[in-house]
């Protein structure tokens, strides 16, 4: 029982523009739209400007989707140190206590955080995991020099995770030149020779997820906690490289609680 | 349960689309998704059927939401970014306007037109995702209708002089 003859109100032009006008009233709409410039062109402009958010973004819903979301992967990673990474970062939310949100976005008109410090960690590994002689500038026998040297030059107390309960023993560490200051990058191996590295630098980026990245003969994983980005690389498997990042993860967590 | 891990899949083409379109920043925007989906997961028990899609786009409004109120705390901050125009469709003019006239929103009058207009919702749906009543939904969408015209009538000038 609606009358077709009542005026149109400014919520049935909306709800005209969005298909979710009643039947009965679309042509009054219709019939009060012919006769009211000034309401058609408000009309036109709506439908304008769903045509343009649709224009600049419908497409990204047909790009493929990248394997961090695959759902088998989420679903396995999350009890563990996903899960914790992705708690955490939920408790700074509510706390308040994410540094550098605004760095994050204020950065991104460069390459991200993540790509520029995965790219140098993974160009270092690609250098220094085939030097036979010199892989490292202190070793792992003088692990507190190297914690202490590596610590000082950035300014932040380093933690150098013991990897050998997965089978990795501490080849040693050196001081490398960052994209935004000093970067230290510590090298370990495993029984059969194979090579992992982590890779630290100071970012004033917000605590992240850990992200994956994989490229034909190495791949890494990023995360940032507290200040700095931690970049484990390794041969291209991703559990293991996984198994591994989160034994570093948990060690960094824990000796950083301590203090 | 394959139904609902399924229902989840093929949504996140979709909910990448509005992520993106809320934040307008890809790296933002993928970290949310994968925080909803991961949230989705741990929260299977949770979902007692309905419409996952909804559902999905419920739990990635309010992490984006948290993320705003985290912010808002900080004095003089603002994450807007338009940077990433460039990877689509080159620097149009019009595209770059529109991401201009979304990033001037208030983040529910954003949330609801993109909600409406990018993602089909209806504004029941709308309200559900949001929280509120569907005359607040129909209110929000006014104002962001409003809004976007008087910033594209008022910035299409100062626009050619920056970029």
């Amino acid at each position: 029982m609606i009358d077709q003859n009542l005026p149109v109100t400014e919520e049935e032009l909306h709800a005209y523009v969005d298909g979710e006008l009643a039947p009965d009233r679309r042509a009054a709409v219709e019939t009060w739209l012919a006769s009211h410039p000034e309401d058609a062109a408000r009309v036109a402009q709506w439908r304008a400007q769903a045509d343009a958010i649709r224009a600049r973004f419908g497409m990204l819903a047909s790009e493929p989707v990248p394997a961090r979301f695959d759902l088998d992967n989420l679903a396995r990673g999350a009890p563990s140190w996903r899960g914790a990474a992705a708690a955490a970062v939920v408790l700074a939310f509510l706390t308040g206590g994410v540094v550098g949100w605004m760095a994050h976005g204020a950065s991104a008109a460069a390459p991200s955080r993540f790509a520029t410090f995965t790219a140098q960690a993974l160009e270092a590994h690609k250098v220094y995991v085939v030097e036979v002689r010199h892989p490292v500038e202190v070793t792992g026998g003088e692990r507190p020099h190297l914690v202490q040297w590596l610590s000082k030059r950035l300014d932040y107390e380093l933690q150098i995770p013991n990897l050998e309960p997965s089978g990795l023993k501490l080849v040693g560490g050196r001081l490398l030149p960052g994209p935004f200051g000093p970067a230290a990058f510590c090298m370990y191996e495993g029984p059969s020779g194979e090579r992992f590295t982590i890779y630290y630098a100071r970012t004033d980026s917000p605590q992240t997820a850990m992200r994956y990245r994989e490229g034909d003969r190495f791949a890494a994983l990023y995360w940032v906690e507290r200040g700095l980005a931690y970049v484990v690389s390794g041969p291209p498997e991703r559990e293991r490289l996984l198994s591994i990042a989160q034994a570093a993860y948990d060690q960094i967590d824990k000796g950083t609680q301590a203090k | 349960m394959g139904g609902f891990r399924e229902g989840i899949e093929a949504a996140v083409p979709a909910l990448r689309r509005y992520a993106r379109a809320l934040t307008r920043n890809r790296e933002l925007a993928d970290d949310l998704v994968q925080d909803t989906l991961v949230r989705a997961l741990r929260s299977e028990h949770l979902f007692h059927g309905g419409d996952i899609r909804s559902w999905l786009y419920t739990i990635l409004t309010n992490l984006n939401r948290n993320r705003l109120r985290a912010l808002a705390r900080r004095p003089a901050l603002q994450a807007i970014e338009d940077n990433d125009a460039a990877d689509v469709a080159g620097p149009e003019a019009g595209a770059r306007d529109i991401e201009r006239a979304l990033a001037s929103l208030v983040e529910d009058q954003r949330s609801a037109l993109l909600l409406v207009v990018l993602e089909g919702l209806s504004y029941r749906e709308v309200a559900q995702v949001q929280g509120v009543p569907i005359g607040t939904v129909m209110s929000r969408l006014a104002r962001a209708r409003l809004q976007i015209k008087a910033y594209l009538d008022g910035e299409r000038p100062a626009l050619r002089r920056i970029k």
